[in-house]
């Protein structure tokens, strides 16, 4: 066993996969996982849960995974998370529970979210169904707005204390998020539909196609026998730079874009309906990780993709492994730009991006420098297609159709430590509340919306 | 849910349904509209709703068969259902009590008139109709319309029914005879563009009902995105109507088109039957 170094997790290679869709990280074999999980110090108090939003006990699924007992490890799991195969991919273990790993202080800390993806895809390749043993129904009605992380976290929450959930979906497909925003090389389809069925599994009704705030609004809902709702509505609405000519054709917000080739499958038109237009130059502005997506989409479409962003690499709060794979596929980066305009051709079609170039000054609240533009140092760039993927706010349906729910002025959800929001009986969690921010974090705070309801209802 | 109750049809290349959904029947308002996705790899389109009765739970559609989509949906029959449906979207049109209100449509756009039209007249104003097409042939609910308005105007491109020329020739023939204070208009963007001027000429506050291109109806993709007033404004979540003359028409009907090749080549393939 070595200490020091990691099992490697391998990966396709990027001239192969900037062909296709396929799964970018592939997952340990059972030998390797249980090589890595020797490497685990199985510390007396862990300092990786601590940095776990969902408080998974890693050391003990570790130990089971070691011990060869995957069934264990799932159980362990399943206590605290029930979409492992989704954080298992998606999570900044980095910052998280790798990051406080105390083995990474000296050497490379444990795979932990490589292993939790192998824990799940086991269970789920032996359809090993853990599920978690689920109280008797105690007859009480909760509403869940919302199918992304937050919302199946809370409803698969409730429905094991024993409560019946129901969960509205506006889209024609559950998921959230996970559904129409984080590609399939990333988070394949069958992963998260998986997930999803796991959840109905334990009792928890999804219906697609309805719009809470116009079919019903929460009065109706608490009318409609609901004892409790949770507001899991996320962070949808894209933010454009407002400069002149951002209307102009082929200029797309990445939500719009993730949205057409992961949810509608715009790639396979016309064997699919909803066409994608992408020209030969494209440029994605921002530098999170809906920047990373929308750009290696763009490139395994076989663009030139140019990633442009107005401060540099290290302020970028994406993943660093989102990056380092960008660079491998292709993508060229544009550092310390912003763009001013967008002109077009006659048709209204972008040609080119007016640029400015930027320098870091003094840190901002955020505690980054602060980007301030270079007086006289405007240049143009040759683009076909720009995506925008400088942030999104949260949907604003329900604070527009629900008087009383205070909302604050970045149109967030104002919720207390325990997911409270303004109104009795609502409970918010994920980027409803907290603007842009990570599956994890939503999951955290379904989890804790759900015991937080379940306090609630069980004092009624 | 969303089951094709009645199915007749109305002109070449318009169909009219009648739709059990009660759930939205019960909450829609006129003006307001409806996504469909009309199989497992289709695309989702904005619908206009022609009218509804909240107690049979059931929305009227007018659709006009422009593209696969609508074809496929035109092509469904009563006992089939539209495999999703959501709404209502969209911000209800204003009904208040105008006065003299003048609507103006064309063909099958007359559809997403016809609820308006009613609430128009039951909040007390006199309302006329302005109604385009291209021949008789092509009129859309023109009997229909025809019952609850004040005053139904036919304009017809070859003078077969009505008066000969387009609507809006007939509009300004209109506003020279009479005091109007209040115009709305559904139709192309061309159409809506002029009438949003001449409105303007004579002081009318109008409004035109905007179709743009939408993924998700309710504010995510920003598709929909139109500038009025010199600001960027989601058609889906602040619109469908908007001020006719503070609407960019041009930058409209360009973004309209961006897809146009990409939906022909779907007709064509689809008319080859593949």
């Amino acid at each position: 066993m070595n200490r020091e170094r990691r099992i490697p997790r391998k990966e396709l290679p990027p001239e192969e996969r900037v062909k296709n869709f396929d799964e970018v990280a592939i997952g340990y074999m059972k030998e390797e996982a249980i090589e890595e999980a020797k490497r685990c110090l199985q510390c007396r108090e862990p300092r990786c849960m601590k940095g776990c939003p969902v408080g998974i006990n890693i050391p003990k699924f570790i130990r089971a995974v070691k011990e060869e007992d995957f069934v264990r490890a799932i159980k362990i799991i399943k206590e605290n998370n029930f979409l492992p195969s989704v954080t298992g991919r998606v999570c900044p273990q980095e910052n998280q529970c790798e990051g406080s790993c105390l083995l990474g202080k000296k050497f490379e800390p444990v795979a932990i979210g490589a292993l939790e993806r192998f824990v799940a895809d086991w269970a789920r390749d032996n359809n090993i169904i853990e599920k978690p043993e689920v109280k008797v129904s105690n007859g009480k009605k909760v509403a869940i707005v919302g199918s992304g992380p937050s919302g199946l976290t809370c409803g698969a929450y409730l429905a094991n204390l024993g409560y019946s959930v129901k969960i509205f979906e506006t889209l024609h497909k559950a998921g959230g998020v996970l559904a129409y925003g984080i590609p399939s090389f990333r988070l394949p389809d069958s992963v998260v539909e998986a997930e999803v069925e796991y959840v109905k599994s334990l009792g928890v009704e999804i219906e697609i196609d309805v719009l809470i705030g116009r079919i019903f609004d929460l009065k109706e809902l608490f009318q409609n026998g609901y004892g409790a709702i949770f507001l899991g509505t996320g962070a949808g609405l894209p933010r454009f730079p407002d400069v002149p000519g951002e209307n102009l054709n082929g200029i797309y917000s990445a939500n719009e874009f993730l949205f057409r080739v992961n949810l509608m499958k715009a790639h396979l038109f016309p064997e699919y309906d909803t066409p994608i237009k992408i020209g030969r130059k494209v440029v994605v502005i921002g530098a999170g990780n809906v920047t990373m997506d929308s750009a290696r989409v763009a490139r395994r479409l076989g663009r030139d993709v140019t990633v442009v962003y107005r401060r540099t690499e290290v302020e970028m709060p994406a993943r660093k492994e989102e990056v380092e794979h960008g660079k491998q596929e292709g993508l060229e980066f544009r550092f310390l730009v912003s763009p001013v305009a967008f002109y077009g051709d006659e048709q209204g079609n972008v040609k080119i991006m007016r640029c400015i170039k930027m320098k870091l000054g003094e840190p901002d609240a955020s505690g980054r420098r602060r980007p301030e533009p270079v007086e006289g140092s405007e240049f143009d760039m040759n683009v076909d297609t720009v995506i925008i993927a400088i942030g999104q706010s949260p949907n604003r349906l329900i604070p527009m159709s629900t008087r009383d729910l205070q909302i604050t002025r970045r149109g967030t959800i104002v919720v207390d430590e325990h997911e409270k929001t303004s109104i009795e009986g609502v409970f918010a969690g994920g980027d409803a509340t907290t603007g842009q921010a990570t599956v994890i974090a939503a999951m955290g705070s379904g989890k804790r919306a759900a015991e937080s309801i379940h306090r609630y209802l069980s004092s009624k | 849910m969303h089951e094709i109750f009645k199915k007749r049809s109305l002109a070449p290349g318009y169909t009219f349904f009648v739709i059990k959904s009660p759930r939205i029947a019960k909450k829609i308002e006129p003006g307001q509209f409806v996504i469909v996705r009309v199989h497992e790899k289709g695309e989702r389109i904005p619908m206009t709703i022609s009218d509804f009765d909240r107690e049979k739970g059931t929305l009227n559609m007018v659709v006009s068969q422009v593209g696969k989509t609508s074809r496929l949906l035109a092509s469904l029959e009563p006992g089939e259902r539209i495999l999703n449906m959501l709404g209502p979207l969209g911000i209800p049109s204003d009904i208040e009590s105008f006065g003299n209100v003048v609507t103006i449509c064309r063909q099958g756009t007359a559809g997403a008139l016809y609820s308006i039209i009613k609430a128009l007249k039951k909040a007390g104003n006199r309302v006329t109709c302005i109604m385009g097409a291209k021949s008789r042939d092509y009129l859309v609910l023109e009997n229909e319309i025809g019952a609850v308005v004040d005053e139904l105007i036919i304009a017809t491109d070859d003078g077969s029914r009505g008066v000969k020329g387009y609507a809006v020739s007939a509009l300004r023939e209109y506003l020279k005879k009479n005091q109007v204070d209040y115009i709305l208009t559904i139709g192309s963007s061309k159409m809506m563009k002029t009438v949003g001027k001449i409105g303007k000429k004579y002081g009318i506050k109008t409004k035109a009902s905007l179709g743009a291109i939408m993924l998700d109806g309710t504010g995510m993709c920003g598709a929909c995105r139109v500038t009025v007033k010199g600001n960027t404004r989601f058609a889906c979540m602040d619109g469908p109507e908007f001020d006719a003359d503070e609407v960019n028409f041009n930058e409209l009907i360009r973004r309209q088109s961006f897809f146009k090749e990409e939906e022909r080549l779907a007709m064509e393939l689809f008319e080859e039957g593949i």
